[in-house]
C-alpha cells in the first residue's frame, strides 16, 4: 500500500473533526472520499499533508510512519496536494506558482522545462496565461493552476480536495478527464469530492464519510450502484 | 516659505539621506509583518545594537578622522560588517527568545506584541547599563572605552572626512550624502532581487501570501521566519552605520524614536510591501524636512505623524497599497 491510515483522530480544540478513520490507497489507483459538507474530508486531507496535528492513529506512506512528520518534509517523499479553495499564490504569476510547486525538488532546474511542458500539455490554458498574476484569473483557471502546481513536485500521491468546486459543468467534465490522464501517467490519486457521481465513476475504491467517521467502503462501481448511497449522495437520479 | 524655497536643494538631499535610513529600518518591520502579520516592536533595538557595534569598531581600532582615504574606507567596511552581524544576530535572538515559542503555541498576536515590547525594554536598558554589567564581571579596566558614560550620547568619529563633491544651486552635495543614498538604494535592489530570485526569497513570498499553501509546496516555515528576521536585521545594521555617518551619535535609547519613524515609513509605503518601505522612508524624510522648514523644526515629528494620518485617511493600505503577499509579480 502506498498510503495506510489507521485509526486516525483529529480535533479542533474539543471538536472531534474526524474519529477513528482507517483507509488505504493502493499504488496506481484512484481512491475517493465522499461525504456531505462538514464530514471531515478536508481535515483528513490536511492531516495527510501534515497541516493538522494527529490526536490518535497513524499515517504510513510507502511503508514509513509519517504521523508526526512536518508538512514540508512530506513533499520530497512524494505527497502533494491541490487544496480545497485552490490556495494559489495570488501575487505570483502562473509560472511562478508552478515553480513554487517544484520548490522541494533538488533537481528542479534540470527538470523544469519538461515539467512545465507536461503541465501545459494537460492545461493549455495555463500556457496562454503564463505571465498573468494568478489572483486575477477565473476560478476554473485557478483550479487548473492548483492541480498543475501540485504536479510540479512529481508526486507519487496526489491529493485533490474538491477540484470541481464552483466550476461550470463543462469544466468539471474537463477536470475529471484530466484526473484520469494523470492517473494513466502513473500518479496515484486520493480524490475528495462532493460531486459523488463523477468521483465514483473514476474511482477504484471509495470511502463514505459521515460526521467524521467512515460509514461505508467499497469499489467505486459497487457504491455507485448501491441504493442507499444513491439516495444520500447521488440525488437518486444518476 | 521663502526659507523652504531658498534651501530646497539642501532640504531635499538631507531629507533623502534621512529617508534612506528610515527606509532600510522599515524593511525589517515590513518583512516580518509580511510573513507573520506581527509588528516586531523590538526591531528598533536591533538597529540600536548595530549602531553601537559600528561605534565600537572605530573605538577598538582607535580611528581618528582625517587619515588616508583607503584606511577610512577599510574601517567603514569593517564597521558595516560588525553592525550587520550584530543586528542580524540580535534579530535572530529575538526570534528565538521572544517569538518562537509563542508562534508554535499559536498564541494571540497581542501576546507576541507584549513579548516584543518587553524584549525591547530589556535590550535598551541592557545597553544603557552596560557599564554596570562590565563592572559586575570585573572587566572595567579592559572595556572602559566601550562602556564609559553608558547613559549619555555615544559619538561616532567618522573616519571618512566629509568632502563636497558637486554643487546644486547653493548646496554642495557631499561624499557622505551620496554614499548613504546610493548605499540604501543598492541594499534595496539587492533585497528585491533576493526575494524574487533566490529559493529562500521565493519561500518568503510564498509564506507571506499563504503560509499553509507554502507548507504544501515543501517550504519550511520556521526557516523562512528565521531568514526574514535575519535579513531585516542585516538591513537595520547597514542603516545604523549610514545613520552614524550622517548624524554621528547614538545612545541606548536612540532606537525608540527612530523605530517609530521607520515603522511609520513602513505603514506609509504599505506594510508588508518591500518597495513601499523605501518609498515610505523617502517620503517621510522629505516631508519632515520640508515641514520643519515651513513651520519650525520643533514641529518635525508632528509633521511626520500628520502626514501618516492624512495619507492613511485617503489610502488606508499605504502608498503602494498591496502587501508583499498580494503585490503583483
Ligand atoms: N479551522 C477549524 N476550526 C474549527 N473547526 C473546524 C475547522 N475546520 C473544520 N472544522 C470542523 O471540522 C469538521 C470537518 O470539517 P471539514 O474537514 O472541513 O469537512 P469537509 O471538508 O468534509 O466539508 C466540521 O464540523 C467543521 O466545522
Ligand atoms: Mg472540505
Amino acid at each position: 500500500m502506498l498510503l495506510e491510515v489507521e485509526g486516525l483522530c483529529v480535533n479542533y480544540g474539543r471538536i472531534e473533526a474526524i474519529r477513528d478513520i482507517s483507509f488505504s490507497v493502493e499504488e496506481g489507483s484512484v481512491v475517493t472520499l465522499i461525504g456531505a459538507n462538514g464530514a471531515g474530508k478536508t481535515t483528513t486531507m490536511k492531516t495527510l499533508s501534515g497541516l493538522r496535528k494527529v490526536r490518535a492513529g497513524t499515517v504510513a506512506f510507502a511503508g514509513k510512519d509519517i504521523t508526526t512528520m512536518p508538512s514540508h518534509a512530506r513533499v520530497p517523499l512524494g505527497i502533494s496536494q491541490s487544496p480545497e479553495g485552490r490556495r494559489i499564490f495570488p501575487g505570483m504569476s502562473v509560472v511562478e506558482n508552478l515553480d513554487m510547486g517544484a520548490y522541494a525538488r533538488p533537481d528542479r532546474a534540470k527538470t523544469r522545462t519538461a515539467d512545465l511542458e507536461r503541465v501545459f500539455t494537460l492545461f493549455p490554458r495555463l500556457q496562454e496565461r503564463r505571465d498573468q498574476a494568478a489572483g486575477t484569473m477565473s476560478g476554473g483557471e485557478q483550479q487548473m493552476l492548483a492541480i498543475g502546481r501540485a504536479l510540479m513536485s512529481r508526486p507519487k500521491l496526489l491529493l485533490l480536495d474538491e477540484p470541481s468546486m464552483g466550476l461550470a459543468p463543462k469544466l468539471i467534465q474537463q477536470i475529471f478527464a484530466i484526473i484520469t490522464d494523470i492517473r494513466e501517467q502513473g500518479t496515484t490519486i486520493l480524490l475528495v469530492e462532493q460531486n459523488a457521481a463523477q468521483a465514483l465513476r473514476i474511482a477504484d475504491r471509495a470511502y463514505i464519510l459521515e460526521t467524521g467517521e467512515v460509514v461505508r467502503e467499497g469499489s467505486g462501481r459497487e457504491l455507485a450502484a448501491d441504493d442507499s448511497v444513491r439516495a444520500a449522495y447521488l440525488g437518486g437520479d444518476v | 516659505m521663502s526659507f523652504l524655497l531658498n534651501n530646497i536643494v539642501e532640504l531635499t538631499v538631507t531629507g533623502l539621506v534621512l529617508g534612506a535610513v528610515y527606509g532600510l529600518v522599515a524593511l525589517g518591520y515590513t518583512l516580518v509583518y509580511g510573513v507573520l502579520q506581527l509588528i516586531n516592536f523590538a526591531h528598533s533595538e536591533v538597529w540600536m545594537y548595530g549602531s553601537f557595534a559600528a561605534v565600537w569598531v572605530t573605538v577598538a581600532l582607535g580611528v581618528a578622522p582625517g587619515g588616508p582615504v583607503l584606511t577610512a574606507i577599510g574601517v567603514l567596511l569593517l564597521a558595516l560588517l560588525a553592525a550587520m552581524t550584530v543586528s542580524g544576530g540580535i534579530a535572530l535572538l529575538l526570534e528565538r527568545v521572544a517569538y518562537r515559542r509563542l508562534l508554535r503555541l499559536e498564541a494571540p498576536k497581542l501576546v507576541a506584541l507584549i513579548s516584543a515590547i518587553g524584549a525591547s525594554f530589556f535590550l535598551a536598558e541592557l545597553m544603557g547599563l552596560r557599564d554596570r554589567v562590565v563592572d559586575f564581571f570585573g572587566l572595567r579596566d579592559a572595556l572602559d572605552p566601550f562602556v564609559r558614560s553608558a547613559r549619555d550620547n555615544t559619538r561616532f568619529l567618522n573616519p571618512l572626512e566629509t568632502q563636497g563633491l558637486f554643487s546644486i544651486g547653493r548646496y554642495t552635495v557631499s561624499n557622505v550624502d551620496v554614499i548613504i543614498i546610493v548605499g540604501a538604494i543598492l541594499m534595496m535592489v539587492g533585497l528585491d532581487q533576493f526575494i524574487r530570485r533566490t529559493r529562500t526569497g521565493r519561500g518568503i513570498r510564498a509564506v507571506a501570501q499563504d503560509s499553509e499553501a507554502a507548507a504544501l509546496m515543501g517550504v519550511n516555515r520556521d526557516r523562512v521566519i528565521r531568514a526574514t528576521f535575519l535579513v531585516g536585521g542585516v538591513m537595520a545594521g547597514a542603516a545604523a552605520l549610514l545613520y552614524l555617518m550622517r548624524f554621528g551619535v547614538t545612545r541606548w535609547d536612540a532606537g525608540f524614536l527612530l523605530g517609530v519613524k521607520a515603522f511609520t515609513a513602513a505603514v506609509l509605503g504599505g506594510i508588508g510591501n518591500v518597495r513601499g518601505a523605501l518609498l515610505g522612508g523617502f517620503v517621510l524624510g522629505l516631508a519632515e524636512n520640508y515641514g520643519s522648514a515651513l513651520v519650525g523644526s520643533q514641529w518635525r515629528d508632528v509633521v511626520a505623524f500628520l502626514l501618516l494620518v492624512v495619507i492613511l485617511l485617503f489610502r488606508p493600505t499605504g502608498l503602494l497599497g498591496e502587501s508583499l503577499g498580494r503585490a503583483r509579480a
